[in-house]
């Protein structure tokens, strides 16, 4: 069947199974910042913006994202482009080692930001107990959070 | 420290920084498929030991889409080892790609090429394997019985210990007389623990892609530690010159060890070499927890004699290791569990260590950061905080006066080596004294060490341990690096090391740039590709700072050298007199040239010639990081649930080339410590069969189950590393478990001996006090 799915602000129109997760479809599209790291909902590697929620995206059909707004980390900081503040913040901490969580757990902490523009540390931990890290401790990417949620606000106010 | 450096000791942003926060597709499956790519996928054997009776692929071959069904009947049946380690690699040749028996639930029993995954996953369904089910052997008691069954009965394997008795690799070592050392020892404790099978579990499963370029040589693309041995260790098994053959290493999810094996390119390479098509094959995460590698369950026993002032006189470490269904770095982990370990305690005369590493029918042991010394030293210090409370001592005070130092040897670095003899070795530097008392201070161990704060049912106690790793394998790594100078008076730094995530890219990059007096962004640096780079072993061994780094430094003061040697020539002053900084050569006099002059002048004007170096680094000696970890723990007496209030480590690695990726080696490290020492374990069935094999079983840490975490890297320099640096990338792991298990006796009396330290097993030992 054909689907549309609005990926990154641009309408893409794909012929789907019946089975397939938006994760192997979005992949098929070639937006491959989205990574099958279980398969299973556990690892959070696969997460993308659904309307602005992030979403693990192996759990979900692609049918069920028909006409929906999905955002995955090629939308959020476009080559070229300046960074994220969030994309920026992980760079400055040191935040990435290997890298390969870190398109599920920016768009996570897009998610959160939105909603809890002034986040505490265990907010921020709670909303990243879904995406494992192997690399890192954790340590760094909170910080980084905390810092990109700090220059949000400013860019906000000022 | 960053004062005596322009780039090293600076936290750096990663070369690669800016591809992985973009989410730009630098790893295996994200690359594009070349044209008419074949997806693979692997039958596993049902059963933990059994022989293949028959197996019938004809109904898999008629699947529309199926390419190739490999199996026993029509691969190569040379024997040989998937461990990625120098040649000749000190592990058995025990395995076969497909062999007439399985080993474990999980191995190898046939594979199928197909156009669609979905094809190859049906086509699997389709082959009939018939199997002759044997006794199984599912621990080390039951390896080691009497009239065990054999797991390793074949005729063709090579140097297996005792394939009749199931032991893969055996070692002894000995200084002194153990005898009489724990006899003239006033106190002797003993101690025997127990720990897990763990995995890796790196959260890129394995994955690689291979197909023929155009003049019809092989490319592997792998997500690999190890470029080089995978491109020696293919070529041997599949009989292709090495000269045919191309590996590439791409950006890489983690690795951890897991990737230092050679598992899954020969399915890849053959399909391409029998069909001539491209093919790829990533592993699922089922596969990556039970068909990959995993850590090495140990039975580690420490006699520890001591006289009454405290100075520790003798010892003994015995050791039994489950290796699994293969014997993959059987021998040399089971080496570092005394190397990285016993040296710590140099007071000590006499030292016997002895170890047998014994097959079972259950998951194949491997490289796993840490290396043995995460098993050995749960066992070495929890029996030193056993003697302090023997010997009536604080147990910091005991280590302080026993612990190695600079100037400092220890009989233990000869008498073991990985997998044969050591190499004598003097430390030059060690900040461990400083990192136990920054330690001490940050934790409150005075205020809190044997006071049993409570808190309704939650009792509070401090424990710490303390560590040492290595920096390479002196003697047999060899890491070898070329730098070449570009017009702009910028440089290709070309390495063989091996960037798992770990940011050696860029340590790298910071050594080069520091030498030749540039900014990090003057260094181009292109890695792990067996075409285009120097020799280097691998990411193995926390040897990529230190030998591949001493490779660098080296190629940059000779590329150095032949810069001034223009310089010279184009400013008339003498070679010592210049100086090379800020991307200028500097005379006395104050007139100068640019590196980007130089470049032109040597490139298109006089004495033309490619300003360049290739450098090469073999380790005379392997200087310890050391580590001094503190950690306060609560325990709830009513469930026996253990939470890590604060966690410190301190620690000593040389010169911090980018103190922030350093810092980010420890945490992580201690993180996955902390994993490994509370819940992470792979169970098994009756039959062998694993219960858990995902991450929703076989959890790992998540942002929520950290405990705040304090890393401090200490001042320190190895005057033979490159720029004073040592290793960084594994001592951390090694620390939660000892410093758990003595925080928890701390709190409640009881010596935890077993790992994980589940809340049953935490609260059925309390019961049992």
């Amino acid at each position: 069947m054909k689907v549309t799915l609005i990926v990154n602000g641009s309408p893409v129109e794909t012929d789907v199974n019946a089975g397939d997760t938006l994760l192997d479809t979005l992949r098929r599209l070639g937006f491959t910042s989205v990574k099958d790291g279980c398969a299973n909902g556990d690892c959070g590697t696969c997460a993308v913006l659904v309307d602005g929620r992030a979403v693990t995206s192996c759990l979900m059909f692609a049918g069920q994202a028909e006409d929906r707004t999905i955002t995955t980390l090629e939308g959020l900081g476009r080559a070229g482009e300046a960074l994220h503040p969030l994309q920026q913040a992980l760079l400055d901490a040191g935040g990435v080692q290997c890298g390969y969580c870190i398109p599920g757990m920016i768009l996570t902490a897009a998610d959160l930001i939105t909603h809890h523009p002034n986040p505490t540390r265990s907010e921020i931990e709670s909303y990243l107990a879904g995406n494992l890290c192997r690399c890192t401790g954790y340590v760094k990417q909170v910080e980084a959070i905390e810092r990109a949620a700090e220059v949000l606000q400013e860019t906000d106010h000022g | 420290m960053a004062d005596k450096f322009a780039v090293v000791g600076h936290s750096e942003h990663r070369v690669d920084g800016r591809a992985l926060i973009t989410g730009a597709p630098v790893f295996v499956d994200d690359l594009p498929a070349p044209t008419g790519m074949l997806h693979i996928a692997l039958l596993r054997s049902p059963y933990a030991h059994a022989r293949i009776r028959s197996i019938d692929t004809a109904g898999a071959e008629a699947i529309p889409g199926v390419a190739l069904v490999l199996d026993h009947r029509n691969t190569p049946e040379r024997r040989y080892t998937t461990a990625g380690q120098g040649y000749p690699e000190p592990s058995p040749y025990d395995a076969r790609m497909f062999d007439t028996k399985v080993r474990f639930v999980g191995d190898r029993v046939a594979a199928v090429a197909a156009e669609t995954a979905e094809q190859a996953s049906e086509a699997l369904d389709a082959i009939a394997v018939e199997y002759d089910v044997l006794d199984p052997v599912l621990s080390i008691d039951e390896a080691i019985a009497a009239g065990a069954p054999v797991i390793h009965d074949e005729d063709d394997s090579l140097d297996i210990w005792d394939a009749e008795r199931n032991i893969a690799a055996h070692v002894v070592a000995v200084a002194g007389d153990i005898r009489a050392g724990l006899d003239e020892s006033d106190v002797v404790v003993e101690v025997v623990t127990e720990t897990q099978y763990a995995q890796h579990a790196p959260l890129e499963p394995h994955a690689v892609t291979s197909y023929f370029d155009e003049n019809r040589r092989l490319v592997i693309v792998s997500s690999t530690q190890v470029p080089f041995h995978v491109r020696r260790i293919i070529g041997r098994l599949l009989d292709v010159p090495v000269h045919r053959i191309r590996v590439i290493k791409p950006r890489i999810g983690g690795g951890f060890g897991v990737k230092q094996e050679v598992l899954i390119e020969d399915l890849a390479a053959l399909t391409t070499l029998r069909t001539g098509r491209s093919a790829r094959f990533v592993y699922s995460r089922q596969e990556e927890f039970i068909s990959s590698r995993t850590r090495h369950p140990m039975r580690v026993g420490v006699e520890l004699g001591a006289l009454e002032d405290g100075t520790i006189h003798a010892v003994k470490m015995e050791v039994l290791s489950n290796t699994g269904a293969y014997g993959t770095h059987s021998l040399t982990v089971l080496s570092n569990v005394g190397s990285k370990t016993l040296p710590m305690y140099n007071s000590a005369d006499h030292v016997r260590f002895s170890g047998d590493a014994v097959y079972t029918n259950l998951p194949v042991g491997g490289a796993y950061r840490g290396y043995g010394a995460s098993q050995g030293v749960f066992a070495l210090e929890t029996a030193v905080d056993r003697l302090a409370a023997r010997l009536g001592m604080d147990a910091l005070e005991l280590r302080l006066r026993n612990h190695i130092r600079a100037g400092e040897t220890s009989p233990v670095f000869r008498a073991l080596g990985e997998g044969r003899e050591g190499v004598d070795q003097i430390i030059n530097s060690c900040g461990l004294e400083e990192c136990i008392r920054i330690g001490a201070e940050r934790i409150g161990w005075d205020d809190k060490r044997a006071l049993r704060h409570r808190e309704g049912s939650w009792v509070h106690g401090v424990g710490m341990s303390i560590h040492m790793q290595g920096s390479g394998i002196p003697l047999i790594d060899m890491a070898a690096a070329t730098i070449k100078m570009n017009d702009d008076g910028s440089f290709n730094l070309l390495i063989g090391a091996t960037d798992l995530g770990t940011g050696s890219d860029t340590v790298l990059g910071q050594i080069a740039a520091e030498v030749l007096g540039v900014p990090l962004e003057m260094i181009v640096v292109t890695s792990s590709d067996t075409d285009t780079t120097p020799f280097d072993v691998g990411a193995y061994a926390s040897s990529t700072t230190y030998v591949s780094g001493n490779a660098v430094e080296r190629a940059a003061l000779d590329v150095s050298g032949q810069i001034m040697e223009v310089a010279v020539a184009v400013l008339g002053a003498d070679y010592e007199t210049l100086e090379l900084e800020g991307g200028c050569i500097t005379a006395p006099d104050g007139t100068s040239t640019t590196l980007a002059d130089v470049a032109i002048r040597s490139l298109y004007g006089q004495d033309q010639r490619q300003i360049a170096a290739t450098h090469s680094f073999v380790p005379e000696e392997s200087p310890p990081p050391f580590l001094a970890s503190f950690c306060e723990a609560a325990v709830d007496e009513d469930t026996g649930r253990v939470e890590i209030v604060k966690y410190v480590a301190v620690v000593d690695c040389g010169t911090a080339i980018n103190p922030r990726l350093a810092e980010g080696q420890v945490e992580g490290a201690i993180a996955n410590g902390i994993g490994y020492a509370l819940f992470e374990e792979l169970l098994f069935e009756a039959d062998g069969r694993p219960q858990t094999p995902d991450y929703g079983r076989y959890k790992i840490p998540s942002a929520l189950d950290m405990p705040p975490l304090d890393v401090v890297l200490v001042d320190s320099y190895e005057p033979t590393g490159p720029m004073g640096a040592k290793s960084v990338s594994e001592i951390g792991i090694n620390a939660p478990i000892p410093s758990i298990a003595n925080a928890i006796h701390d709190a409640t009396g009881v010596w935890m001996t077993t790992a994980p330290f589940t809340p049953e097993r935490v609260w059925r030992a309390m019961q049992a006090v």
